[in-house]
């Protein structure tokens, strides 16, 4: 990131006068300099502000807020820029139209832990352009010099004369003098930076705590009716027949009837729906899955991985290496399917009126949600309208492809005169869910002469997120899903300008599509590093005991020509006392993982007992997000990124046995609760790059850490997750 | 049936099965109390009934009748927030925010009971609310600062 004030360039200008408001429209360049030249000139255009005349500061906002932060850095942004308070910001999410699509998406879609980063630019441009105008509405007004005047909380004041206004005040100048946005502008100077950069609170944080914060299962609409929906038991199945007869005489029961999904029963209360729900008597036919088994994907995956898959990466020449090498370190690691659990279950208010459809749903991918109900009704695309309200977690869930908890609700809700709420219960949320797909992945690796991992040999085997979607193009590379083999490159891969940022000399890695079945891979706090963490970072541990390396001294050697990841292994070295000895029964690991261009890396320490109970008794996470915007919202985000993690490896399992999910709740699907939950230290290093993301990263290396400190306190490697199934129970 | 949420007696017509929280939720829109699991197993639900916490997905709504029911609307008073909102505030709790209400009602009736609780004695009280989110640590900070703003507030 430049100090200087930074010049941005528009070569289109936007000036909307709507309801007596002004909308002041940025084109901004984009922070990810690696994926600029595939977004073609002029498809940025990003309407943001609006100022009513009583001086309400409104944000479009084009990303969901889930417990991400977005609102927060995304008002921070503008408020900098702007001169105003961040929470005297009012916030509406923006209208699903190409001109908030996600300048690196190209789509209205809020993953990737890229807000911070593709936000950073347009939403600081939006608010000094909006300035800009208003400084030189009162400087007209006034005939003095704009460099006299000065901006604070929403006024700008001529401190030699003693005259304020109001931003309001000046938007009938501003249409008067005929004032248009400037082609170029000026953003401050981090220097200058009053509230970027700064520990900043939460914005939606006050309706948070006193019950107000309105979620989608929170809202209710005159006439609506509520529906519950009973699914097959395997993945795939249908609907073959149903007797209603009884539900139907159930108090409150409107209607029942089949869809897609299954039998959904309509009525005035989501208590009398699931009630009745109870009663309907239905015949399955079980489908293709029916006979499907986790340990059936083990098995199928594990003799895939026998077999050459499709070639990613070939440096060097690893398997002359390894055919060479007097010892060759082999391990197959096994990773289960996983539910995201977020505490909201899905549900969405559907309402279809002739050929226009209206839903209220929770998503992070609100363009996809309208492209998919447009094709199920076969109505235009922007006859679908999306309300966004806040999100109970999402954690990846509501960014579904299928949009399977929002068309759902729409078929519910066709034929009907009102609107239609349907809401998931936690049992359908763990056994009719998206879940974090089945991995294997079979290693081999070799040492030099010095105990240096010295040719890499990785096939990693399961169901391909992207594959088929329409993200194929632009996420497959020759047939090969990048996400399945997410940091686990040494060169940067398809839209992936980033590697693993260790050097192997001889590294080859590949990759096969398990076969797709009707249960349905989904994207899972920092994705494909869910898997392909463990395998790396426990398998790098492995080679480091082979060849007796410290593990920490072995990732310095490895990345000491990646000279941000090497910053940050060197904190951590320090950090976490790593050099210092512990007490018996103790152990201590590590692991370190780029994550969409952020480098981090964790030190964990476990006490385990003699039957394998054990704690964490602290985390230590070092990480560079570039600038970090807010210090006090990334430290959450990493808190919580080590706590998801931690459940899915602790103890995480979605198991399916004859077809049928076996886990139903969270007494069977455990999650971290608070006693299990570690003391967690953030080191964020100071930087001056562009910001990048930080709400999956700190789930990334949480994993492999702990596994690798288990290794380090007992001697037992883990290779099969989750802990709880080798033995480690996390108290 | 008669209910008395928050100080103020309502009059529900919900089947006498339906748990407290439904009738809450859906008949007294009062929704910043949480449907998280069904079974007790979360603590998005939780209320106060009769002064102690329970989890109202599993209470019939019968059940309450003739006892004060507390909600997370009614910890704010005409003075503004109450204690443990304020800490929670203060302390930035909150990421996705849906299981805080749960937090805050349990807290509450955790420190009514343990003015100046050990972090033994949160984590036990707290053991049965999940946070997806994985904001633990600030909820055992904030219940710590919420001890002591009870306790300075009770000097003055």
């Amino acid at each position: 990131m430049s100090h200087s004030p930074t010049k941005v360039g528009l070569s289109r200008r936007q000036f909307v006068q709507a309801g007596g408001a002004l909308l002041f429209a940025a084109e901004c360049p984009m922070t990810f300099a690696s994926k600029a030249n595939a977004v073609a000139e002029g498809a940025m255009m990003n309407s943001f502000v609006r100022i009513d005349p009583s001086n309400v500061i409104t944000m479009l906002a084009n990303h969901s807020e889930f417990g991400n932060g977005a609102y927060t850095v995304m008002t921070m942004m503008l408020a900098e820029e702007l001169d105003v308070d961040y929470r005297a910001i009012q916030i509406e999410a923006a209208p699903t139209s190409p001109d908030y699509y996600s300048p690196l998406f190209r789509e209205y879609l809020t993953a990737g832990s890229v807000t911070t980063g593709s936000t950073w630019l347009p939403m600081r441009t939006a608010g000094a352009k909006a300035r800009a105008m208003l400084v030189e509405a009162a400087s007209q007004e006034w005939a003095v010099p704009p460099a006299e005047l000065s901006t604070e909380a929403g006024v700008v004041s001529h401190s030699a004369t003693g005259r304020r206004t109001t931003y309001g005040q000046l938007l009938e100048s501003i249409h008067r003098l005929k004032i248009m946005p400037p082609d170029t502008v000026s953003l401050k100077d981090p220097s200058n930076f009053k509230v970027l950069g700064k520990p900043t609170k939460r914005y939606e944080g006050a309706a948070k705590v006193d019950g107000t914060a309105q979620f989608g299962i929170d809202l209710k609409l005159p006439g609506m009716l509520h529906g519950a929906i009973a699914r097959p038991p395997v993945h795939g199945g249908r609907v073959v027949s149903f007797d209603a007869t009884a539900a139907l005489k159930m108090p409150g029961v409107v209607k029942v009837k089949a869809i897609g999904a299954g039998v959904v029963v309509l009525a005035r209360s989501y208590w009398q729906a699931h009630k009745a729900r109870g009663e309907l008597n239905i015949t399955w036919d079980r489908g293709d899955n029916d006979g499907v088994s986790s340990e059936q994907f083990y098995r199928d995956y594990r003799a895939l991985a026998e077999q050459p898959g499709m070639l990613a990466e070939d440096i060097g020449d690893a398997l002359g290496a390894l055919s060479d090498a007097d010892r060759v370190i082999e391990s197959v690691y096994e990773m289960p399917l996983l539910a995201h659990a977020t505490l909201e279950p899905m549900n969405c208010i559907a309402q279809v009126s002739g050929d226009a459809c209206t839903i209220w749903s929770g998503t992070q991918y609100q363009s996809n949600d309208q492209e998919v109900i447009s094709r199920f009704l076969g109505i235009p695309q922007e006859n679908v309208t999306v309300h966004r309200p806040l999100m109970g977690g999402s954690f990846g869930r509501r960014s579904s492809k299928k949009a399977d908890f929002t068309v759902e609700a729409v078929e519910a809700a066709m034929g009907e005169s009102v609107p239609v709420k349907i809401i998931w219960s936690r049992e359908e949320d763990i056994r009719s869910g998206h879940y974090r797909p089945l991995f294997v992945h079979k290693m081999r690796g070799s040492l030099d002469a010095s105990g240096m991992p010295e040719a890499w040999h990785q096939v990693a085997v399961g169901q391909s997120l992207m594959q088929g979607s329409k993200h194929d193009p632009a996420y497959m590379v020759r047939g090969i899903d990048i996400y399945s083999l997410d940091g686990c490159l040494q060169a940067p891969f398809g839209v992936f300008p980033y590697g693993t940022s260790y050097q192997i000399p001889h590294h080859r890695v590949e990759s096969h599509n398990a076969p797709r079945i009707g249960i349905v891979p989904q994207e899972w706090r920092s994705v494909g590093h869910t898997h392909t963490g463990i395998a790396y970072e426990c398998f790098l541990d492995e080679l480091a005991d082979a060849g007796e390396i410290d593990p920490l001294e072995l990732r310095l050697r490895l990345s000491k020509d990646h000279a941000r990841m090497n910053r940050v292994l060197r904190v951590l070295r320090e950090k976490s006392q790593w050099d210092e000895p512990l007490a018996a029964g103790r152990g201590r690991g590590m692991a370190a993982r780029i994550y969409s261009v952020s480098p981090v890396a964790q030190a964990v320490e476990v006490s385990v007992a003699d039957n394998g109970d054990f704690t964490i008794d602290r985390v230590v996470c070092v990480l560079d997000c570039g600038f970090a915007v807010n210090p006090l919202g990334i430290e959450g985000q990493v808190e919580g990124g080590i706590a998801f993690g931690l459940g899915g490896a602790a103890f995480g399992n979605i198991d399916i046995v004859n077809g049928e999910v076996q886990q139903s709740n969270f007494h069977d699907y455990p999650v971290i609760r608070m006693s299990q939950m570690p003391q967690v230290e953030v080191h964020i290093l100071p930087s001056d790059e562009p910001p990048t993301g930080v709400g999956e990263q700190a789930t990334a290396p949480i994993a492999p850490a702990v596994a690798n400190a288990l290794f380090n306190a007992t001697g037992r490697r883990v290779r099969r997750f989750p802990l709880s199934s080798q033995g480690f129970n996390l108290v | 049936m008669q209910l008395t949420v928050n100080g103020v007696e309502v009059d529900v017509t919900s089947e006498g099965d339906t748990p407290l929280l439904w009738v809450l939720r859906d008949e007294l829109d009062l929704v910043g109390t949480k449907y998280g699991c069904g079974m007790a197993q979360c603590g998005a639900c939780t209320v106060h009934l009769a002064g102690q916490p329970i989890r109202s997905c599993v209470t019939p709504v019968s059940a309450a009748v003739g006892k004060a029911v507390e909600t997370i609307e009614g910890q704010a008073d005409a003075a503004g927030l109450s204690a443990v909102q304020r800490a929670w505030l203060e302390t930035d709790v909150a990421q996705c925010g849906y299981c805080q209400s749960g937090q805050i009602m349990v807290a509450t009736a955790l420190l009514r009971e343990h003015p100046a609780p050990t972090d033994q004695q949160i984590d036990t009280a707290m053991a049965g609310n999940v946070c997806r989110c994985g904001t633990y640590p600030r909820i055992r900070k904030a219940v710590h600062l919420a001890a002591k703003l009870i306790a300075t507030e009770a000097l003055v």
